[in-house]
């Protein structure tokens, strides 16, 4: 078994309203419940909006700390899911049900293996 | 014993045959393509040195296989670095009995759904089938696309180190998802066909050996998944396409067009597979976009001489291309088809109308239709953009000729 990391990729702004928000929550809680019963659900969340994000860098000794996202742009990681798979074609299965319950892209990473 | 003296060349015949076989079977055991492809090269090294005093082996692709096994065992037992699985598969194996040949098949489409992973790059998907599907080295695949060597090696290294990270597995895809996967096995092989059926540019030797490789895999996929018409389709198309090779060009490389073709030269026993080939789908009746081009081909086939050729079936497989694959391509090869049934004023209209100005073919076509219309001033323009799009020095011969015609006197 493998891990993988499912990111959502979701635009800055305003969230949707939520008679629009409401269906996709049920569907993204529906899943979950699927990914657990499936015995593939690792580990979860949804973020804060971009804005609230903090970056930190050291300088040599100085340690430099900025409001904001580190990657400046429209979208940002919304939300993450780590799951356990066999292999990438059953990671981006589940991808494909998480993007159809979502309706936005999931990009998904393999996390290295733990030695 | 005695036995027929064995050369380098017959040890390089079995590495073209049976290459793609041995590291099918080698990635299967050890799941990991790198260890593969050493092993089963290690093992061909072996043969070079062995086979002249031995004599060929009964069983070559066996031999192969055994050897690169063993040797593969050996690296691991050398190499304590490698990671645990890999040392407890080397145990199991070292035990496990040798009927390597009977799950061949499995392990070669296993390989090609591999190598044509939809989370791999289209140009990676073609470099890895070459690669371990082919047995071309990745000196031979880089001079066939005219790219740097460096840039292949790295798209390889990348490629798979992808599937090794990410766990791009190693099987048949599932019900659902094999026709979607299928489809792109096949335009992998129709893009290696095409890189050496219609190159841009570049060495003769290799893209004709391109074109080969690409119907050699187009047999096995079409072995390997019988059930689905448009593999036979595929490879149906290439070989009416290759059938025509001897009389594409003259012998001193000048490119020679469909119609003016000296047919006599016309690879018959290529046509008659191609042809049985189209036959058999169209009585399956499951028509798909490789099957209609090859029975477009096998139109072109049938006739003994141009003025024979059978235009208006060939306009209506245009027409049936295009409502289940509309393209520009497309459109613009139906549009030659209409020039023949209809005449080069209507062709004209639908070439103008196609936003191909970037495609040399269309260039080409366009200009044909000016010439035949009596615009020579414009047929002339046309030639010239034709010449600015292509590299190919036949080709270019080709076009010049044409612009010559035009001349204004």
């Amino acid at each position: 078994m493998k891990l993988y990391l499912l990111s959502v990729y979701q635009p800055d702004g305003n969230p949707p309203s939520p008679e629009v928000l409401e269906p996709i929550m049920r569907k993204v809680h529906a899943l979950r419940e699927e990914l657990k019963a499936a015995g593939a659900w690792v580990f979860s969340g949804g973020l804060h909006e971009a804005s609230t994000a903090t970056v930190v860098r050291v300088k040599g000794n100085d340690v430099i700390t900025t409001d904001g996202p580190y990657i400046e742009g429209k979208e940002h990681i919304g939300g993450f899911t780590v799951i356990k798979a066999p292999d990438l074609d059953a990671a981006l299965e589940w991808a494909r049900k998480s993007a159809v319950a979502i309706t936005l892209p999931i990009e998904v990473r393999p996390l290295m293996d733990q030695h | 014993m005695p036995h027929p003296p064995v050369g380098e060349a017959d040890v390089e015949k079995v590495f073209r045959e049976e290459y793609g076989r041995a590291v099918a079977v080698l990635v299967r055991y050890f799941g990991d393509i790198d260890l593969a492809e050493d092993a089963v090269q290690d093992a061909f090294t072996a043969a070079v040195q062995r086979w002249p005093s031995s004599g060929i082996p009964p069983s070559p692709v066996g031999w192969i296989i055994t050897t690169a096994r063993n040797r593969a065992i050996d690296r691991l037992r050398r190499e304590s670095s490698r990671d645990e699985r890999h040392a407890q598969a080397a145990l199991l194996l070292s035990n496990e009995p040798s009927h390597e040949e009977d799950a061949v098949p499995d392990d070669r489409l296993r390989l090609m759904f591999t190598c044509c992973h939809p989370a791999l790059a289209p140009a990676a998907q073609v470099a890895l089938t070459l690669r371990l599907l082919g047995g071309l080295t990745t000196a031979e695949i880089a001079r066939a696309f005219l790219a740097p060597e460096s840039t292949m090696a790295q798209r390889l290294v990348r490629a798979k180190g992808k599937i090794r990270d990410a766990g791009i597995p190693y099987r048949v895809p599932g019900a659902r998802e094999l026709p979607g996967r299928l489809r792109v096995v096949l335009a992998v092989i129709y893009l290696i066909f095409n890189e050496g059926y219609t190159a841009s540019a570049g060495e003769r030797l290799v893209r004709e050996d391109l074109c080969a490789e690409a119907i050699r895999l187009g047999r096995l996929a079409m072995m390997l998944v019988p059930d689905d018409p448009e593999a036979t389709g595929l490879l149906a198309l290439m070989l009416l396409i290759e059938s025509r090779r001897a009389a594409r060009t003259t012998t001193d490389g000048g490119l020679v067009l469909l119609a003016q073709q000296d047919r006599g030269l016309w690879n018959r026993r290529l046509i008659e597979e191609g042809q049985a080939l189209v036959r058999h789908c169209l009585r399956r009746n499951q028509p798909g976009p490789y099957q209609i081009q090859a029975a477009i081909n096998a139109v072109h086939s049938d006739a003994e001489h141009a003025a024979a050729t059978d235009w208006r079936q060939i306009l209506q497989l245009y027409d049936q291309l295009m409502a289940i694959a509309p393209g520009p391509v497309a459109a613009l090869n139906r549009a030659v088809a209409v020039g023949e049934v209809e005449g080069a004023e209507p062709a004209l209209a639908i070439v103008e109308g196609l936003a191909l100005d970037r495609y040399y073919l269309w260039h080409a076509i366009r200009a044909d239709l000016l010439r035949r219309v009596g615009r020579y001033q414009d047929a002339a323009l046309a030639y010239d953009a034709a010449l600015a799009w292509t590299d190919n020095a036949a080709e270019r011969a080709f076009l010049q000729r044409g612009r010559d015609a035009v001349r204004p006197h």
